[in-house]
């Protein structure tokens, strides 16, 4: 991807709950291609960041921009999946569902297509699984499913909530793998994660948030005690009589009219 | 043996248009019964079942015993109650099972209050238990002419709705199928008990949706084997129910229900996909 512009612009981003934000004021931009780990302790609001940017939350104030991307464009793992695992669908049907931007509502599976889904499994290892039912996977090779859905949706920006939750190290190896890979293809994607160790290993920057912008760069310059100490202490209690938020007034009076 | 299947029907003019009937009706009904089961809204059909009848009361009292008036009346309360229900429960906080609850009750009140103070009917009670065995052609072409309509529109919307029923998310920030996906389906539903309380009143139309769907759980892996199934069930329940309803002398819509009970009852029982025997057989386990 030529393009070496921002695929999102936050602009004074707040969004939130209920009238009450979860990120707070944020400002900033994503490159084209970066591969970028979104951190913070728990309450921080990196799934609220995530679910800002596939649109499943609107802006409580500011603004979001997607630099020419389509809701297609975007894939995205959510962290609390309400998927129905009881459902009778096999892993191969699963994972095709992946194909939706080629395929939609109405076309069929022709063998090139099929051949790619089939592609997409043995990517994750689980070629001998695919006509098993979704509910007879554990929860690893579940996770490792909705990886080769993602592989399969082909997206311009992938956005990860926490994919390495309940899963073993080695399958975890063969996810970041899979990530690499696509940083490598030019992709954009956007993790939120907990584990210092695999974001100082493997990823080059790093947003660390607390409501707020706490540092966003490089991940060595990023994750210092100093700044992670900031980050533990800024993220506050939910405040249920929190006054209104003025700041959007005072930023709109330092701008010449 | 065979005569004692065919003869009645042969016989009788009547039978053949019930037969006709309940096999429309199984066509169409089931399949969404299936996807009722899938996005554990099976009890949701029970309440729409009640959302329906003061719409079909109501045309009753204004019209008469006019099939027109009563399946309109009917079609309006059902959607009306449907879809304020899903609109509550996409713009508010409550669920969607608790706001069908509240909307079909009070549907369901306002019913019984226009009908007392109208003044009661016995004719009402064929609204409420159906006259399967007298289908004008009118009724005849409305359940034909539904069921057509229904399984069209499911071959149309079958794929958005197996995504809405498995990973709704998925479906959501793929696409902007999912509301009208959605919506379409509770046309469906409700289009469905409609078609049903023609030939076996409100309380059963329910009943030939649900219980083939239902019984089929426990012999399909799949989502296309489950209607084809349930499809099936629901066409041998109507013609043995029929059967059973014309040499027993018993009313026929509460036959059909029960003989899809009793398929229920055997499927839970002997059924290879978790079924009850099938789980107690003491089997060793695979290497694999």
């Amino acid at each position: 991807m030529p393009n070496q512009g921002p695929a999102i612009i936050f602009s004074d981003l707040t969004l939130g709950y209920d009238r009450h934000p979860a990120v707070h004021h944020i400002n900033g931009e994503v490159k084209r291609g970066e591969l970028l780990a979104v951190v913070g302790p728990n309450g921080a609001g990196k799934s609220t960041l995530l679910k800002g940017i596939i649109g499943e939350l609107s802006p409580l104030g500011g603004s979001l921009k997607l630099d020419g991307l389509k809701k297609s464009d975007i894939a995205y793992l959510p962290q609390q999946i309400d998927i129905d695992r009881s459902f009778p669908i096999s892993v191969f049907d699963c994972v095709a569902t992946g194909l939706w931007r080629e395929i939609g509502a109405w076309c069929g599976l022709d063998a090139d297509r099929e051949a790619e889904v089939a592609r997409a499994l043995a990517t994750v290892g689980l070629v001998d699984l695919a006509h098993r039912p979704v509910g007879a996977l554990s929860g690893g090779q579940f996770q490792r499913v909705l990886f080769a859905r993602l592989l399969l949706q082909d997206a311009a920006l992938i956005l990860l909530d926490e994919p390495f939750r309940a899963v073993d190290t080695k399958t975890v190896a063969d996810l970041i793998a899979l990530i690499l890979r696509w940083h490598g293809e030019g992709r954009t994607v956007l993790a939120a994660l907990h584990d210092m160790e695999q974001v100082r290993a493997h990823f080059p920057a790093t947003l660390l948030m607390a409501r707020e912008v706490v540092a966003w760069g490089e991940t060595r310059k990023v994750l210092t005690p100093t700044n992670l100490a900031k980050a533990r202490q800024l993220v506050e209690a939910f405040d249920e009589h929190a006054e209104v938020c003025e700041r959007d007034e005072s930023a709109r009076e330092r701008q010449p009219a | 043996m065979i005569d004692t299947v065919v003869s009645p029907f042969i016989e009788f003019s009547f039978m053949r248009r019930a037969l006709v009937g309940c096999l429309a009706l199984s066509l169409g009904a089931p399949p969404i019964g299936v996807f009722l089961m899938l996005r554990r809204m099976s009890l949701m059909g029970d309440a729409m079942s009640h959302a329906i009848l003061p719409g079909a009361a109501i045309g009753y009292l204004l019209a008469g015993l006019s099939l027109f008036a009563m399946s309109l009346g009917g079609f309006a309360a059902g959607l009306a109650v449907a879809l304020a229900a899903g609109l509550v429960a996409r713009s508010t906080v409550l669920r969607e099972d608790a706001s069908l609850a509240a909307f079909y009750l009070v549907s369901l009140a306002l019913g019984v209050l226009i009908v007392s103070v109208r003044g009661s009917n016995i004719d009402l009670l064929h609204v409420l238990f159906g006259t399967v065995l007298a289908l004008d052609d009118a009724a005849l072409i409305l359940v034909a002419a539904i069921a057509t309509v229904s399984l069209a529109v499911l071959a149309v919307i079958y794929r958005p709705l197996v995504l809405e029923c498995f990973d709704p998310q998925f479906l959501r920030s793929a696409s902007n199928l999912s509301s009208p996906t959605h919506l379409l389906f509770l046309v469906l539903v409700v289009l469905n008990l409609v078609a049903g309380f023609q030939a076996l009143g409100t309380l059963m139309a329910v009943g030939i949706m649900l219980l083939p769907a239902i019984a089929a759980r426990f012999w399909a892996e799949d989502v296309s084997g489950l209607i084809v199934i349930a499809v099936l069930i629901a066409f041998v329940s109507s013609l043995s129910g029929l059967l059973l309803s014309y040499y027993a002398n018993v009313p026929t819509g509460p036959a059909i229900i029960l003989l899809c009970g009793v398929f229920y009852l055997l499927s839970m029982l002997l059924g290879v996909r978790g079924g009850l025997i099938y789980r107690l057989l003491p089997r060793k386990h695979l290497e694999a």
